[in-house]
């Protein structure tokens, strides 16, 4: 029921909204909570497991009952907190977990079976038969228990991410964090001020007191008015900082408003990567339940919620009104519920000394223990201090059982709170987190006055570390309200029935008191038992009384029963949110060849190569399969010329008086030797002894050098190179810079490329320029080029470079001339088949676990000077004969096919672990030869040519025969590429 | 004789405007990335800024001026921007040249701050990243240089093959930025 006066709300501001399709009204302001309870609606969902009719409990993220889901098809979201789901309007709310209808829920069945689904109920009712777990109690169990779900559609919103940085990170805009802010932005720090509210002030919005002569929700209005207009203070409302990470950083999840959301191209979401030198934790504090029979029922609040309601909102939660509590807000919030003419039937605080000189029914040492109602409470029975019970007929019952400090983000890094008595609830220890300090009652001041203080004093210490100069005298404080917190702990009134704890995850008193009967003691165990704590609100209502309920039943203290472990997040974060931007494409940036265009628009299907995206083949009309298009790119090369790019391959410039000998240290083989205008292949090891990479580098002139390297290790040549240099021989004359993106280069592969190439470079190549193994400039018209004589093909071929820009246009050009010339543009899949052919190596044989012995060079590692990886790689257990070893294989029996990844074996031995031989690494149909082609590591291998061994790949059920051959099967002399 | 065409590496993308925000292509002409021989440190810097007239920038900070400009470019490079480089500089630094290598951009208006932070780790505070200072850092998982070039002016770079990819996500950011702006009382207040 909505208030005749008062609250911080915007009555003129009308707005409509549906909750489970019926309308309703409410104003600006509201949250959906408040707007249901203005609407006088108490059932708002239904529990997890039992289906129990549940209302609003909370004014805050820590909401464990009224979760929604708003939103169709790609846009709905599940599990938000009406508590935080600011009312816009049209706002279209639907309930959870009921069926059929929130009203009438026939899943409210499972609470009749209550005694049967208590803690440990599915590990031991469905042992047995083992195989049903999966396919027939799993699936019923999940449709039966559970909140909101997603729709199944591909999300269709937007969510951003985005850095912060700054030298103070408050957390919490309330009374301990706006002084903080305030504090440090006067020293001139630069300040972040966090908070999870669209309102900053933290409680001063919910309550009725006075700071500095004028109310609190002013005071604190102006201060943050003050705040923004000073510069050196960001302000970011609607924030929650969801976790605390290494090194002063901080996540932090972001909810836009509604009409904000609305526009094109605005996020839904954005999740916070905040960088700062110091941080004061400011969060406020929990207010807690008690634990009684019944205590669950919709119209059971949290007393500090009402307060909220009542004063913020102007919202009456019921017309008449029961509190209970064992500490003085209970009074207070009698004396607000009475102050906005609402009925107060009782105010029972279990104290037995406590005093109160409200008008209304007083019961001190009584205590609530037991409620009715059946969609909602009706009445709560009361078990006075002489034993008598009396039954108060009340719609709504307002709970405080004290405070729990917000000691979530101080905990994140694994630090455990400390136990305080004075407050019975657990403070932050120092230095929980480096840089971090915690204010107000977050660290257990439980006061305005106190939280006041406590932000000055949190501000001041991480200013002076900071070594930022401040007044030496501590402003005066604001007047505020500094009255002792009195509490004497009550967890739970003892007595029939069912008393919640984890209202979210529907777990009880007697679920805690089993777990500890169960010898699940330890209170990590017992979380884990009864599930308390692991629904969405991660226990924030629940953990400490959970944990003092778990001692009482070991016969421990709370201190000595001790914590669960505070992880990230504080709150829940979309996936959504955290992957912001990374939908579809928007995984990894692209990286595309100069060629892709042209590529593209010959339908070339893309295959990705790393981020690199590369044309897999070039289909012709009437092709159907890739197949014929390989084969026919397979045959252009090897009768007459094809097309490749082949820019993907790092390209690495390397200079200096020492460069040559650099090469030399870096690859096993010797580069000191080769003249300038030749290129060599080189073999690069890990200091481990196995494979890094193998490419050619050209010597361009006495100094410089320019080094290929293959697609997928450029990154990490280039790292390699960087370490060797700066860090193993920094005396080096020798400096290197990646040129891969400067040169578009393409591969020129087969008899006829030295033709091709003489239609276009201003000066034919002829054998004696450009011999095997040879590179020099030419040009084509104005443009400088780089020609290389080298072959991954087998063929007579080159590669030729030009400047990136000239990269499509001389693809075009190439291809163009090819086709005349009888071939054409060739893909990754025909380069795959030619290199096979050759028995030439990529990373599916350099995969990591190789050595230069496996791949048949180990005489490539030279004997006259050392390398890296040389003494490594000389270890007898990487020089085993014994080893898998590179050999070629060919099918022979009646199967033809070979398969990559299958395993070899002896051809009378079962294809068993044991009788391992060896596996397949590349494979391809050869056109050239008329069969498959594959390469692979055996035992032995070099010994073995000619033997008949088996191939099985287990995954796909393939057995072929094959002959076990010398990795090159055509043209093993290499007389096509030398003519 | 064969005449190629030249391709810029943002294709007619470019520019590109959201909100107050600008998104346009630097032509930077000739890039030249410079080494330092061994021993060769201040003999380059010294005849880099007689051949130059801009000094030889230090480690995060630039140089020079538009059509002229040298950045720190790593832990041993400077990028030249601009003109070609004197020949005479080879003696004492290797010079490879860059000019096709990278996708050059400029981002501009108010709020560029707030579009970056978006993109970039990097602390852009206006204390903290001043008008001349420049950083290899990454924007959108890209291996990128950000360079300041005015109050409210910044210069990306990223591999060439990757200006598509910066083109799309800075657009995303940019458009993320100017539907704030629309009115809305989030981010109140800012460093600057």
């Amino acid at each position: 029921m909505r208030l005749t006066g008062g609250g911080l709300i915007d009555r003129g501001k009308v707005m409509r909204f549906t909750f489970d399709g019926r309308s309703y009204e409410g104003v600006g302001g509201d949250t959906l909570a408040s707007a249901l309870l203005a609407n006088d609606i108490r059932l708002v969902g239904r529990s997890f497991k039992y289906h129990r009719p549940r209302g609003v409990m909370t004014a805050g993220s820590e909401e464990p009952n009224a979760l929604v889901t708003v939103g169709r098809g790609g846009q709905q979201e599940p599990n938000l907190r009406a508590t935080m789901l600011e009312l816009h309007e049209g706002l279209a709310a639907r309930s959870q977990n009921a069926w059929p209808s929130l009203d009438w829920d026939l899943l409210a069945l499972n609470d009749a079976f209550a005694p049967f689904l208590g803690a440990g109920f599915y590990y031991k009712t469905f042992m047995w038969p083992r195989a049903f777990w999966e396919r027939v109690y799993e699936p019923i169990i999940r449709r039966a228990a559970g909140l909101g779900a997603l729709s199944g559609a591909h999300n269709t919103d937007t969510y951003e991410k985005a850095h912060a940085h700054c030298d103070l990170l408050v957390i919490g805009a309330g009374p301990a964090g706006l002084m903080a802010a305030r504090e440090a932005a006067r020293a001139g720090a630069d300040v972040i001020v966090v908070d999870e509210d669209n309102r900053p002030g933290g409680r001063l919005n919910a309550e009725t007191e006075e700071v500095d002569g004028k109310p609190g929700y002013l005071w604190a209005q102006e201060l943050v008015a003050e705040l923004v207009a000073m510069g050196n203070v960001r302000l970011m409302t609607r924030t929650t900082v969801t976790g605390v990470y290494d090194q002063g950083s901080f996540g932090a999840l972001e909810r836009l408003p509604a009409e904000v959301a609305a526009r094109p191209g605005a996020p839904r979401e954005c999740f916070w990567r905040i960088a700062t030198r110091r941080a004061v934790l400011a969060a406020g504090s929990l207010e807690r339940p008690v634990a009684f029979a019944g205590n669950d029922r919709p119209g059971i609040m949290m007393a500090g919620a009402v307060r909220a309601y009542v004063n913020r909102w102007a919202v009456a939660p019921g017309r008449c009104v029961a509190v209970f509590g064992n500490n003085d807000d209970a009074h207070r919030t009698a004396a607000d519920l009475m102050a906005a003419g609402v009925h107060v039937a009782a105010l029972i605080d279990s104290r037995p000394d406590a005093r109160s000189d409200l008008d209304l029914p007083f019961y001190a040492g009584a205590r609530v223990c037991g409620s009715s109602g059946r969609k909602g409470l009706e009445a709560v029975d009361i078990e006075l201090a002489l034993g008598r019970r009396e039954k108060i007929r009340v719609d709504c019952l307002a709970v405080s059982g004290g405070w729990n400090p917000s000691v979530h983000l101080a905990c994140h890094m694994g630090g455990r709170p400390e136990w305080s008595d004075d407050i019975a609830g657990f403070v932050p220890r120092d230095d929980m987190v480096p840089g971090m300090a915690v204010a107000g009652a977050s660290a257990g001041a439980m006061s305005t006055h106190a939280c006041l203080k406590s932000g000055v004093e949190a501000a001041r210490t991480t200013l002076s570390e900071l070594g930022i100069k401040m007044p030496d005298k501590a402003p005066a404080l604001p007047q505020a309200d500094d009255a002792p917190y009195r509490i004497t702990p009550l967890w739970q009134v003892h007595g029939k029935g069912r008393a919640w704890l984890d209202f979210q995850n529907d777990v009880t008193v007697k679920d805690v008191a089993q777990a500890a009967r169960e010898n699940f003691r330890s209170v990590e165990h017992m979380k884990r038992y009864t599930t308390q704590g692991m629904a969405p609100d991660q226990g924030k209502n629940s953990n400490v009384g959970a944990l003092a309920v778990l001692a009482d039943a070991t016969g421990r203290s709370i201190p000595q029963t001790g914590t669960t472990t505070f992880r990230p997040p504080y709150v829940p974060v979309p996936i959504a949110a955290m992957g912001a931007g990374a939908q579809g494409q928007g995984f990894a940036p692209r990286r595309l060849t100069t060629s892709h265009a042209a590529s593209q628009s010959m339908d070339a299907p893309m295959i990705e190569v790393g981020l690199w995206y590369r044309p897999s083949y070039f289909p012709r009309a009437g092709e159907t399969s890739w197949r014929q298009s390989c084969d026919r790119e397979v045959a252009h090369v090897r009768e007459a010329v094809g097309i490749a790019d082949v820019s993907t391959l790092g390209k690495i410039d390397i200079q200096g008086a020492d460069a040559a000998q650099f090469l030399d240290f870096v690859y096993t083989n010797t580069f000191s030797t080769l003249k300038a205008g030749r290129v060599r292949y080189g073999l690069m090891l890990r200091e481990d002894g196995h494979v890094m990479d193998d490419g050619t580098t050209a010597r361009l002139g006495q100094d410089h050098f320019v080094m290929t390297t293959t697609t997928a290790a450029a990154g990490q040549v280039m790292r390699h190179l960087e370490f060797v240099h700066q860090c193993l021989c920094p005396g080096l004359d020798v400096s290197m810079i990646s040129v891969t993106e400067q040169w578009a280069q393409f591969a020129v592969a087969g008899p006829k490329s030295r033709d091709l190439l003489n239609g276009v470079l201003d000066a034919p190549v002829d054998a004696e320029r450009f011999p095997f193994m040879g590179c020099g400039e030419v040009t084509l018209g104005d443009v400088e080029a780089r020609l290389f004589r080298i072959s991954f093909s087998g063929e007579h071929a080159y590669e030729i470079a030009v400047p990136a820009r000239y990269g499509e246009s001389l693809f075009r050009l190439l291809v163009a001339r090819a086709e005349e010339m009888g071939g054409g543009a060739y893909g990754m899949e025909a380069l795959n088949v030619l290199r096979l052919e050759k028995g030439l190596l990529t990373h599916a044989e350099l995969h990591g676990r190789t050595t230069a012995f496996d791949i048949g060079m180990e005489r490539m590692i030279s004997a006259k000077k050392d390398c890296i990886g040389k003494a490594a790689a000389a270890r007898p257990g990487l020089t085993d004969p014994d080893r898998e070893r590179l050999v070629g294989l060919k099918p022979v029996g009646a199967v033809k096919q070979l398969t990559a990844g299958a395993h070899l074996f002896g051809e009378a031995d079962a294809a068993t672990r044991e009788n391992d031989q060896g596996y397949v690494t590349s494979v391809g149909f050869s056109p050239t030869l008329g069969h498959f082609a594959g390469l692979g590591f055996l035992k032995r291998g070099p010994e073995r040519h000619g033997e008949v061994i088996r191939m099985v790949d287990h995954l796909r059920g393939i057995e072929a025969l094959c002959e076990v051959t010398a990795p090159a099967f055509f043209d093993p002399d290499g007389g096509r590429a030398r003519d | 004789m064969i005449e190629l065409t030249a391709r810029s590496p943002f294709n007619g993308t470019l520019p590109l405007s959201v909100g107050a925000l600008n998104l346009s292509q630097v032509d930077a002409g000739q890039m030249t990335a410079l080494s330092p021989r061994k021993g060769q440190g201040k003999a380059l810097a010294s005849a880099f800024k007689q051949a130059h007239g801009i000094a030889w920038p230090g480690p995060g900070r630039i140089s020079g001026r538009e059509g002229c400009r040298a950045l720190w470019f790593g832990h041993s490079h400077v990028l030249l921007m601009g003109p070609v480089p004197d020949a005479t500089l080879c003696q004492h630094a290797a010079m490879v040249d860059q000019s096709d290598a990278w996708g050059v951009v400029r981002i501009e208006g108010a709020g560029v701050r707030d579009a970056l932070a978006r993109l970039t780790p990097l602390d852009l505070r206006e204390t903290q990243f001043k008008r001349g200072h420049t950083a290899r850092s990454e924007i959108a998982d890209m291996p990128a240089s950000v360079t300041r070039i005015g109050a409210q002016s910044y210069q990306v770079m990223v591999f060439r093959a990757m200006a598509g990819t910066l083109v799309e996500e800075i657009e995303v950011a940019m458009r993320g930025v100017a539907a704030r702006a629309g009115g809305c009382d989030h981010a109140i207040g800012n460093h600057d």
